[in-house]
């Protein structure tokens, strides 16, 4: 039973961190049609953003690491701001230039942290809180896991608030539905795809801080290899549907985790992929449809 | 003669020369014509003459040359929803209501200032958009969800013409006859460019015609001269003799 709690419990940490990552991309992918390929880089720059920011903000750890997350949650934001005015916006009518230009991003951001930050990874101070467990069903559970699930949760709940109680929010599921037809109605899409871009860029940072604490280190890979479960959790999930995307990145990380405790190591891995593969090969137009 | 009386001179729409192309087709060819302040102007012609490509091409939605101007103002290198906002409204062949949206949703959305809208009108025109404003739109039937697109461009007062494209195109005889009662009430409140394929609501709710053919303007005058003279008929809208 503990075993199973531990599972399940781990598996919606690190789902909470798939939800992060694709959320963002998932209004992103649904509003604008903008495969960001940057957004794992996006994680992995605001994740270093963070440590440099508590590794200098003091010796309390606890202030430290709050700072740190700010720093992240600022970082991501501002960063994707910047992508998405500088380097997207001109290429609104060239899919495949936004393609490249997001897949070039990516790549020079991810050489530059490593040659600022080197290639091995850094370690992450943390509360002690963070470093406890707490024991759940007779499992001992890490703190980071239940923190980690805690933020995805309020993060899903302002992302649904901002989606059905707001102005921006209700243009965000009508451009997902017919993007020309909001402009049609006078509405500046422009302005909402920044919007939605810097919302995308503020959840990656979360996420990127986050998993620096829920991994204990920040590594310059990282953000790549989330994205590619992101990417996993966009196409089983709804497009641009919030509780989509969290039940499948919840669905994809237990799957995961059971798997990968139950079989080989790296089965639980294989296995999302090949979730990705049936569900391009059953339901296709998920991976295009508004 | 004063500047007010220039700007009352003026038409309310004027392409000189509008050349539109969708993707890599060209499909209209230097079109110039005007569009009068008050009332309908039907806007007729075959399949593939180029009704709604001209609409488009009004609101900058296509690739287009050419000069449009709206009271005078040049509006061709202007961006969709500026063109919408200075009040030329849309709306859509087939509603391109938001069916995932409610009706209250849908017309929300289209709000473009608190001083402006006129629920009011909307609601005494449309009741039903009232009583279903819950109601997802895309569970309407179709002569609802028409009545939704007109009811959300007529939401806002300061609109200066609505562009309307086929609206009666695929609704039962109950509900056209309530879409143009619509319509008719809609015209008495705004100028209207209406793409019409049915011509006795074109000539029931229009006074001049402007019909194009193969991309070109083939024909300009008054919708009742279209009608009664069965060559002109034959010869721009390819109806037989007796038809219209």
């Amino acid at each position: 039973m503990s075993t199973i709690a531990l599972l399940v419990i781990t598996g919606l940490g690190l789902g909470s961190l798939y939800f992060l990552v694709a959320s963002g991309l998932s209004l992103i992918w649904g509003l604008m049609r903008v495969l960001n390929f940057a957004h794992g880089a996006i994680f992995t720059v605001a994740a270093y953003a963070g440590w440099v920011v508590a590794s200098n903000a003091g010796s309390d750890a606890g202030v430290a690491w709050a700072a740190g997350l700010i720093a992240a949650t600022l970082c991501g934001g501002a960063l994707a701001f910047l992508l998405e005015v500088l380097l997207i916006r001109p290429l609104y009518a060239r899919p495949i230039g936004q393609v490249l230009v997001t897949v070039g991003a990516a790549l020079a951001l991810v050489a530059l942290m490593i040659g600022i930050f080197g290639g091995t990874a850094v370690q992450l101070n943390m509360p002690t809180w963070m470093s406890n467990t707490t024991t759940i069903l007779g499992a001992s559970i890490p703190n980071t896991n239940l923190f980690s699930t805690a933020v995805a949760l309020v993060v899903l709940a302002l992302l649904l608030v901002f989606l059905r109680r707001t102005r921006y929010g209700l243009i965000v599921r009508a451009g997902v539905e017919n993007r020309s037809m909001v402009q049609a109605l006078g509405i500046d899409v422009g302005r909402a795809f920044t919007i939605v871009f810097t919302i995308g860029g503020i959840a990656a940072g979360l996420a990127g801080y986050l998993a620096a604490t829920y991994f204990g280190f920040i590594d310059p890979e990282r953000g790549t290899s989330m994205l590619i479960f992101a990417f996993i959790v966009v196409v089983v999930g709804r497009l641009g549907s919030m509780s989509g995307t969290a039940i499948a990145a919840a669905g994809v990380a237990l799957l995961q985790q059971f798997l990968n405790f139950y079989s080989a190591p790296g089965v639980g891995d294989f296995s999302v992929v090949l979730l990705l593969a049936l569900a391009l090969l059953l339901r296709p137009q998920r991976a295009y449809e508004s | 003669m004063s500047a007010l009386r220039q700007a009352q001179d003026r038409p309310l729409l004027e392409l000189r020369d509008l050349n539109v192309w969708i993707g890599e087709s060209h499909v209209l060819h230097g079109v110039s014509c005007e569009i009068e302040e008050g009332g309908v102007t039907a806007l007729l012609g075959r399949n593939g003459a180029g009704k709604t490509t001209t609409l488009k091409g009004i609101l900058g939605m296509l690739r287009r040359t050419g000069r449009v101007s709206l009271a005078g103002t040049p509006i061709e290198r202007m961006r969709t929803d500026r063109i919408v906002n200075l009040g030329v409204a849309y709306v859509p062949e087939d509603r391109e209501v938001f069916s995932e949206l409610t009706v209250e949703e849908n017309l929300r959305l289209a709000e473009r200032g608190a001083r402006q809208l006129q629920y009011d009108v909307v609601y005494e025109l449309f009741p039903e958009m009232k009583t279903r404003a819950r109601q997802r739109a895309g569970t309407l039937s179709g002569g609802q969800q028409q009545m939704l697109a007109i009811a959300r461009v007529l939401l806002n007062r300061d609109n200066r013409i609505l562009l309307v494209d086929e609206p009666t195109k695929g609704l039962s005889p109950l509900m056209l006859r309530n879409v143009v009662d619509s319509l008719e009430r809609a015209a008495s409140l705004v100028t209207m460019l209406l793409v019409e394929q049915n011509l006795p609501v074109a000539n029931r709710l229009a006074k001049r015609a402007i019909v194009l053919d193969q991309g070109r303007v083939g024909y300009r005058g008054s919708v009742a001269e279209l009608i009664e003279n069965p060559d002109l008929a034959r010869t721009h809208l390819g109806l037989a003799k007796g038809r219209a």
